[in-house]
């Protein structure tokens, strides 16, 4: 006798079934750019873009690495870029460079606690700002003033775990999803 | 979709950031080169999402004035005192200014004296900040029949905010008066002495440039300067204030950390604009 199958054969990909794995890769691309969009709605804090945009391309490069590919942080950058005032091109830079570094350590960072994650975010959130300031002040050819860097920076590290927990969640959900 | 081979679909992979990255150069060099084409890209992506923003808008301002009204609720018993206090020297105030006021009808009388048009204006409503690190600005929706130029100046209920830098076909961009780039000329009106208010992106911009020997004094009342040809005289800016380290800052009378609707106003100056921005055929004969 023969053993009764088990499940079910893989339906061929149909129409649904590829617009569902394109907007399931899409999904983290689409967030960041929600964010950045209701960042922008002032609640009397500036520079909320910026300080939203790291860290949610920061988490999808090591949780989502092939859901973020670079064209997808190239596309963010420029959006971060063109609505703030920010010199063209230097949330680009800034951006696609933090996603090719996390990118050759995320094997190590993928299975650290929640809190070296947040150390190493606020590691290159430092580093981002730095750049930052340093590319603002070549491109306007004037020295920036440190102050903005520095409240720009508390911001954003401390939005980290905040963003974190939400995007963990949407991040579980997508797993049992596909599970 | 085009199918390619497995080792060549890797190594576009793996190219596929150096070759970003020397994009990102490659921008950074025409944001540099062209910035017309910049402004023009931004106003494009601020008018296609100014629909998306004046619906947030709702509820964030619902959850903002519920929030200030808890503020005032707590605050009342101070905020009535102090009322109390500014309702008195308001009266007296009032006695001054009317007098003021019928001697200076019987002046101009005599002087026949022919009085400034009243300016045009119309409100837009703050939706987005359009500002960042090291930039201070806001976006407006701008109907469609409201004419909204360059060079036009921005006020809210209380003094000067900062002027109109980019237009798009629903929306402006108003560069605030403490942007770093902001540079306002005004007139301090005690001594009638002229600086320079420059901002750095602090609350409080800075005063430059005042002439020898009339150093601004602590709580001088600040106007803007007709200088140059960008702003019309006597629009109220702000305060002067001294820091501790001893530099002289304008304490502004807008609030422009809780900016909702500015006023626009078009005194048909266009002083400092670049010149491509005047010769431009601006809509302002439909009036």
């Amino acid at each position: 006798m023969k053993p009764p199958i088990r499940g079910r054969t893989e339906p061929p990909a149909g129409l649904l079934r590829r617009i569902d794995a394109m907007l399931r890769s899409a999904f983290p691309t689409l967030v960041t750019l929600g964010l950045i969009v209701l960042a922008a709605v002032p609640v009397g804090a500036p520079g909320l873009i910026m300080a939203v945009c790291l860290p949610t391309v920061f988490f999808w490069t090591i949780f989502r690495p092939n859901t973020m590919p670079p064209p997808a942080v190239f596309c963010i950058g420029l959006t971060q870029d063109l609505l703030t005032l920010a010199p063209l091109g230097s949330g680009v830079l800034l951006l696609l460079l933090t996603h090719g570094i996390i990118m050759r350590f995320r094997g190590l960072l993928v299975r650290q606690s929640f809190w070296l994650v947040w150390l190493v975010y606020a590691a290159v959130a430092v580093g981002g700002a730095a750049m930052n300031w340093a590319l603002t002040g070549l491109l306007s050819w004037q020295l920036p003033p440190t102050t903005p860097a520095m409240h720009q920076l508390g911001i954003s590290v401390g939005l980290y775990p905040m963003l974190a927990w939400v995007l963990t969640r949407a991040h579980r959900a997508m797993q049992n999803a596909e599970a | 979709m085009i199918r390619l081979s497995i080792p060549l679909r890797q190594a576009l992979a793996r190219l596929s950031l150096p070759m970003l990255i020397a994009s990102a150069f490659g921008v950074m060099l025409l944001g540099k080169a062209d910035s017309l084409l910049v402004e023009r890209a931004r106003m494009v992506l601020a008018d296609a999402l100014m629909p998306v923003w004046v619906v947030v808008q709702e509820p964030v301002g619902a959850v903002n004035n519920a929030v200030r009204e808890a503020q005032t609720l707590w605050n009342i018993r101070d905020e009535n005192a102090r009322l109390r206090e500014e309702n008195d020297r308001l009266h007296r105030w009032q006695a001054t200014a009317l007098a003021l006021e019928s001697e200076n009808a019987l002046l101009r009388r005599q002087l026949a004296w022919v009085p400034d048009p009243a300016p045009n204006f119309f409100t837009a409503r703050v939706v987005a900040d359009g500002g960042g690190t090291y930039a201070r600005a806001v976006l407006l929706a701008t109907a469609f029949q409201v004419p909204a130029r360059k060079g036009q100046v921005a006020l809210d209920e209380r003094g000067f905010v900062g002027r109109v830098t980019e237009v798009g076909s629903r929306s402006a961009r108003v560069l605030l008066a403490t942007d770093i780039n902001s540079r306002i000329p005004i007139t301090l009106e005690n001594s009638r002495a002229r600086a320079i208010m420059v901002g750095n992106n602090a609350a409080r911009p800075r005063l430059q440039h005042w002439p020898e020997g009339q150093i601004p004094r602590e709580g001088d009342r600040v106007v803007t300067s007709a200088e140059a040809g960008a702003f019309p005289s006597g629009l109220p800016v702000g305060v002067v204030r001294w820091t501790e380290s001893g530099a002289p800052e304008v304490e502004l009378f807008a609030r422009l950390d809780r900016l909702d609707v500015v006023r626009l106003f078009d005194f048909g100056l266009t002083g400092i604009l670049p010149p491509e921005s005047v010769a431009r055929p601006e809509p302002r004969g439909r009036r």
